[in-house]
């Protein structure tokens, strides 16, 4: 396939294990943020090519995993009610709440529809104007400019039977908390290269500085994730904490102006809760008070909904790299992504989900020749 | 007399997991559907031929061995690019017929309509059916037509049931795989279930992408010609990794693929990528995968390559020992990964 077979060569691949591997003295662990890297190491087998000094661990990029149960839980409720027609992005549909899941919901009755774009829900709005259409914005920065345009289209439509669930995250807060927390073991980043497509990589530099660590804005290929972990080797044999751009086909410095433009017209930053982790300041987009009748947190008046995570569930420490899925008693066992327990085995983005999978256990399960 | 069942013997002996109602799941050919058939279906209704699993039953009557099957089809859209829910419905069947070698005769067709369902639109499907039939070889013989109040069906299903003669005396079966076998894929995967899906969400691509929908029953007698076959079935909802899965459960094997060989075509695999799909879970209407014993496996795979349907055909994959149940693959870079049986549908993923 064009532009997208050479970062699947696997002559380029060897060649850069090589480079790896003659790079490095000694251990480092690196985490990619993005669970779609996450996924595409696992599936591709990257990690057991890898010379054991290199310890990949898997971060907090996965929009459905951080996504807190409260929110499914509000996304339920809506969703349940006469009138309404709840939409989102297929990944959320299977996520459980604390007692069932979209689809479930779906099942009993309610309109529950799979979009590919929040301004598909914007059309379907304008087409039932008796029912009330309610868009669920999760995701990171890469959603939000689309989730943006939404709002802003319905607004300038005067479309009024319109509003989103909003659960907006963004990386560079996370990964500052999960740099500042005392059971930090990240020595340097892969950062994810869609998240950049959309913001640029200039708010990673204070981050590099600051907490002595190397970022390399990494895309989703096998060749694109081994490049990354190579130039963040040579970081950190050399000493040196930058950042550094492997994905520069598609990736530039200041980001992508326009769609930076229309999150700002539409979305404040917030304080925001991560699910199985906690609230990290300033780490979420919010709709701007201007904005507030799209906020269907308010038109449903929702108020605050309490619930508890399964207590065996160590998705939390998954998401900061602390504990692998194969570490976790309940893995494959009780948690399934037929019956999961935790959102880091029911998103196909999910640490868990990607062990799951394509591993299942720790070490190569698959026999080799 | 017979024993009376009472309603307090049908209790499952193992429970069905994770939901207390049908999910769309539950229907998607991966893990739910297979947990639904297994434990209720095959558990109640419980015979040496449904026993097997297999997409068709073999039933004997008076010395003569017969393939029996059924299916229906609740395609959306019911007309999409390459094909529509009439041509469906009959390969689907013939299909479904052929997999263990039989040669197809007869199908039924059952219709459930919408009331308000536009007649030119029926009459295209027929039509279509018509045709199909007429390539398969096979006659319809018999019939149902239901209309249901308009919002309570969704325009149409059709359901066909078909019945072929089983002349060879192979036994062929998901359940025959041995180590070593090769495992041959008749041609390019994933092109019905993007057709369908990039028509249902009004998707363009440069390159138009068309349904595989074909009946196979002509290329399966060139396969049972050569001999050495021990299993057949075509990858339709829940992909080649649901099939292969299917296989390596039932023949207690090992599955090894190696993922540069599996032919992809370029609009179908950008289409995937966009979506974020794995195209080995991907629904196909026209391709079969064929277990081939290793001293035949060359010279099936040279008559397929002869036929017009199975030109592309390709070994992927070989039977292995010692991970009974595993579906493997040897990645593009090198690495090893299992394929799992799929949950349930793909979803699209958020970015």
């Amino acid at each position: 396939m064009k532009y997208l077979d050479e970062f699947r060569d696997p002559k380029i691949a060897r060649k850069l294990l090589d480079e790896i591997t003659a790079a490095i003295t000694k251990p480092w662990v690196i985490m990619e943020v993005c669970g779609g890297q996450t996924h595409a190491i696992i599936r591709n087998g990257i990690d057991q090519l890898l010379p054991q000094e290199i310890e990949l661990v898997h971060g907090p990029g996965c929009p459905v995993c951080v996504t807190p149960l409260e929110m499914i839980d509000k996304a339920l409720d809506i969703a349940s009610r006469p009138n309404v027609i709840f939409t989102s992005f297929g990944d959320m549909l299977r996520v459980p709440g604390s007692k069932k899941d979209l689809f479930v919901v779906k099942s009993e009755g309610g309109d529950v529809r799979m979009v590919y774009s929040p301004l598909d829900a914007v059309k379907i709005a304008r087409k039932n104007p008796d029912k009330q259409v309610v868009f669920f914005a999760v995701g990171f920065e890469t959603t939000a400019p689309l989730t943006a345009m939404a709002v802003w289209q319905a607004h300038q439509q005067n479309i009024d039977n319109f509003s989103m669930l909003v659960s907006h995250v963004l990386v560079p807060p996370a990964m500052e908390a999960l740099l500042g927390s005392p059971d930090n073991r990240v020595q340097a980043f892969l950062a994810a290269g869609h998240v950049c497509t959309v913001m640029g990589w200039e708010e990673y530099v204070p981050i590099a500085q600051k907490h002595k660590v190397p970022i390399v804005v990494t895309g989703f290929e096998p060749v694109d994730i081994l490049e990354g972990i190579l130039m963040a080797v040579r970081q950190l044999e050399d000493g040196r904490a930058e950042v550094e751009n492997q994905y520069a086909r598609v990736v530039k410095r200041e980001g992508n102006r326009p769609a930076i433009e229309v999150i700002r017209k539409v979305f404040q930053v917030t304080d925001r809760k991560w699910r199985g982790i906690g609230e990290f300041p300033r780490s979420g987009f919010a709709l701007r008070s201007e904005f507030e009748k799209y906020d269907a947190e308010k038109r449903f008046a929702l108020g605050d909904i309490s619930v508890e995570e399964p207590p065996e569930c160590i998705s939390g420490l998954i998401l900061q790299g602390l504990k692998k899925p194969y570490e976790c008693g309940e893995f494959g066992r009780r948690c399934t992504p037929q019956t999961p327990l935790g959102a880091t085995m029911v998103s196909s983005e999910g640490a868990c989900a990607a062990y799951f999978a394509y591993h299942r256990q720790k070490d190569d399960s698959v026999e080799k020749n | 007399m017979g024993k009376t069942i009472k309603p307090e013997d049908l209790k499952c002996p193992l429970p069905i997991t994770g939901h207390d109602t049908i999910q769309l799941s539950h229907g998607s050919g991966g893990r739910m559907s297979n947990e639904l058939i297994s434990k209720l279906f095959v558990w109640a209704f419980d015979n040496p031929a449904l026993r097997k699993q297999d997409d068709q039953a073999v039933v004997e009557v008076n010395g003569l061995k017969l393939s029996f099957t059924t299916d229906s089809f609740v395609v959306d859209p019911i007309f999409f690019p390459g094909g529509d829910i009439g041509d469906l419905a009959v390969n689907g069947t013939v299909n479904d017929i052929c997999m263990n070698g039989a040669t197809p005769l007869y199908l039924s067709a059952g219709f459930i309509i919408e009331e308000g369902f536009p007649l030119k639109d029926l009459q295209a499907i027929v039509i279509s059916m018509k045709r199909a039939a007429s390539e398969a070889g096979v006659q319809i013989v018999t019939g149902d037509t239901k209309v249901v109040n308009k919002g309570k069906g969704d325009k149409i299903f059709i359901n066909t049931a078909g019945i072929g003669l089983i002349e060879h005396g192979y036994d062929i079966s998901s359940s025959n795989l041995k180590a070593g076998d090769a495992i041959i894929l008749s041609g390019t995967i994933a092109d019905h279930g993007i057709a369908v899906m990039s028509k249902r969400e009004n998707l363009s691509f440069e390159t138009p992408i068309t349904s595989d929908t074909a009946s196979l029953n002509r290329l399966v007698a060139e396969i049972v010609r050569v001999g050495g076959v021990h299993a057949m079935r075509d990858p339709t909802r829940g992909g080649v990794a649901a099939t292969l899965n299917e296989f390596a459960m039932a023949s207690h094997v090992g599955i090894r693929i190696h993922e540069d060989r599996i032919p992809v075509k370029p609009a179908v695999a950008g289409a995937c990528e966009i979506l974020g799909l794995d195209p080995l879970y991907v629904a196909n209407e026209g391709k079969l995968v064929a277990v081939v014993s290793p001293d035949k496996a060359e010279a099936v795979l040279a008559a397929m390559k002869k036929h017009s349907l199975g030109v592309d055909a390709v070994i992927i994959g070989e039977v292995v020992s010692g991970q009974s149940g595993m579906v493997s693959m040897t990645t593009r870079i090198g690495g090893q990964r299992i394929v799992d049986m799929p949950v349930g549908e793909q979803l699209p993923r958020i970015c």
